[in-house]
């Protein structure tokens, strides 16, 4: 009796699990699916099977120029928010307690704003500085890395700043004592132990920078400069979103499906082989 | 002699610097300038009338309260869906299995915009039109692994003792959820609510591409008018914009409290032992 209830509690566990999977994915397979025809819309009439969109898709310009956009944005951003948040992390570090609950609150602003107000935020810093102090500078790629920058440090702080914890206090100062400068000590003492962590941070600065739509959407108000994000927007308001969309998705998708799966088998090998060496 | 004069005078501290004046220049006065523009007239002179419009006009209201309805409605339907299944990915078998919980937050490292193409393609596949209805299984598509991330955290970090207890000390395991699991799995619930319920108040792509006509968020609103590029809007955007603001730090102190209350249960507990 008790071990068939435990069998029925199983098998519902697998069900919830799988419907709630097949719910996720049938509409990105439904897109991986229609990127091989020529259908206009996904569930038409397929068609025979091509690889016409891809060959589109490397046609379309616009669309190419947005993914380039929202690549470089991406990386540059998440660079620079990966050495800004680990040096401030190093710094809130040896604060004192007041002084460091009001700058940890302050870096959580962005954290917990709406985004709207924050992309407000911006879009009014940048009409300011125009307009009041007349100063040469306009909305463009520039800016959008500037405003990337900003929303993604928080999120590299909040992870450098948990491994720092873990770390010997006395490191960096002893460092300092024996004659090394504050450069040096943080270059070569505190930043291998950090590495992990700024490996993690900046994978995370640049995917919440690839996902971002309503900073860069506010923030392109003045200039023609497309992301992916924006692209797809302003596609659905005006002529509607090319159907070379689909390949570019599935490429997306490819993409970030072998990344995860190679970087979870690498671990859990590393896992494995520490676990044998201890 | 000299670089080690210098080098006792650094204080590590000022690593944060750059990152300070980063703050302080991009965050904290961006927000002291949204006050500045929401009390500015046309005229650049003083004014209160753009507070005054945000809450004499009807439709202000009306959206405000449409924008809690739907970011209630969808984060309440995201947590029923995301508790069950972050419940049994930390139980055992499913525990052991890293690429199967895996599976389940993918989607965050696909662009939010192509998922939302892809889940309102698939609708219209199936005859949905765009409707309140498919923007709320919009919101909750979206928003689905943040919600399930924090809450399949603190499951599966769970201490498991304390449910051997429960279940040691005669309680059924019904009684065991509800009175062990699901009171320590409250912080989680509570930041994964957080990660969802006042984004929502932003994502008017997702009103745009899955809503029909009537549904909106008020982000929409805030978004127009400072598209029409039309001087006199700023000043009404931003005191919009302003209230929102102090909605965000009404529900951020409410969410503080409530996870501080919970989180001080437990000690009340140990006590009684």
């Amino acid at each position: 009796m008790n071990k068939t209830s435990s069998r029925v509690w199983l098998v519902a566990r697998w069900a919830i699990l799988i419907v709630v999977l097949i719910a996720i994915y049938l509409p990105l397979l439904m897109i991986v699916v229609y990127s091989f025809s020529s259908a206009k819309s996904v569930g038409g009439e397929f068609g025979t099977f091509t690889v016409a969109l891809y060959g589109k898709l490397f046609d379309n310009k616009k669309l190419l120029d947005a993914t380039l956009n929202t690549l470089i944005i991406g990386l540059i951003s998440a660079f620079v928010a990966t050495i800004l948040g680990t040096t401030a992390s190093v710094g809130i570090h040896y604060m004192r307690r007041n002084f460091r609950a009001a700058v940890e609150a302050s870096s959580q602003i962005t954290v917990v704003n709406a985004e709207i107000v924050t992309a407000m935020g911006f879009f009014l810093l940048m009409i300011f500085m125009r307009d009041f102090i007349s100063l040469p500078v306009n909305f463009g790629m520039t800016w959008l890395i500037i405003a990337h920058i900003v929303i993604t440090t928080p999120y590299v702080i909040l992870t450098v700043s948990p491994r720092l914890k873990q770390l010997n206090p006395n490191l960096l100062e002893a460092s300092m004592d024996l004659g090394a400068g504050p450069m040096r000590s943080l270059i070569t003492v505190m930043l291998p132990q950090l590495a992990g962590a700024m490996v993690s941070g900046f994978a995370l600065a640049f995917t919440l920078s690839l996902d971002d739509f309503v900073i860069t959407n506010i923030n392109t108000f003045g200039s023609n400069i497309d992301t992916i994000s924006t692209f797809v927007y302003s596609g659905i308001r005006k002529k509607g979103i090319p159907i070379e969309i689909r390949a570019l998705s599935t490429i997306i998708f490819v993409i970030v499906l072998t990344a995860l799966i190679i970087y979870n088998v690498v671990k859990n090998k590393k896992a494995k082989e520490q676990k044998k060496s201890f | 002699m000299k670089s080690r004069l210098k080098a006792k005078v650094f204080k590590p501290t000022a690593f944060s610097f750059p990152y300070l004046a980063v703050t302080l220049v991009f965050v904290i006065f961006p927000l002291i300038l949204v006050l500045f523009y929401a009390f500015r007239g046309e005229d650049g002179s003083f004014t209160v009338d753009n507070f005054a419009l945000v809450f004499t006009e009807v439709e202000n209201l009306r959206q405000l309260g449409a924008t809690i309805g739907i970011a209630a409605l969808s984060t309440a339907i995201c947590l029923i869906i995301a508790y069950p299944v972050a419940y049994v990915l930390a139980s055992s078998p499913f525990n052991k299995m890293v690429i199967l919980s895996l599976l389940f937050i993918i989607p965050m490292w696909i662009n939010f915009m192509l998922r939302i193409f892809a889940l309102q393609s698939l609708l219209s596949m199936l005859g949905m039109q765009k409707s309140y209805e498919a923007a709320v299984i919009g919101m909750v598509y979206d928003f689905f692994p943040y919600m399930l991330l924090p809450i399949y955290t603190v499951l599966v970090n769970m201490d498991k003792s304390y449910v051997e207890a429960s279940r040691d000390l005669g309680a059924n395991s019904v009684v065991t959820f509800l009175k062990v699991t699901l009171p320590l799995s409250v912080p989680g619930v509570i930041s994964g609510i957080s990660m969802m319920f006042m984004p929502i108040f932003s994502s008017y792509a997702i009103t745009k591409m899955m809503g029909d006509a009537n549904t909106t968020v008020i982000g929409a609103k805030i978004a127009n008018l400072f598209e029409n590029q039309n001087y006199g809007n700023y000043g009404y955007g931003s005191a919009l914009s302003f209230v929102l603001l102090v909605i965000v730090i009404v529900v951020m102190l409410t969410g503080n409290f409530l996870s501080n209350r919970t989180m001080k249960a437990p000690k009340g507990g140990k006590v009684n032992e």
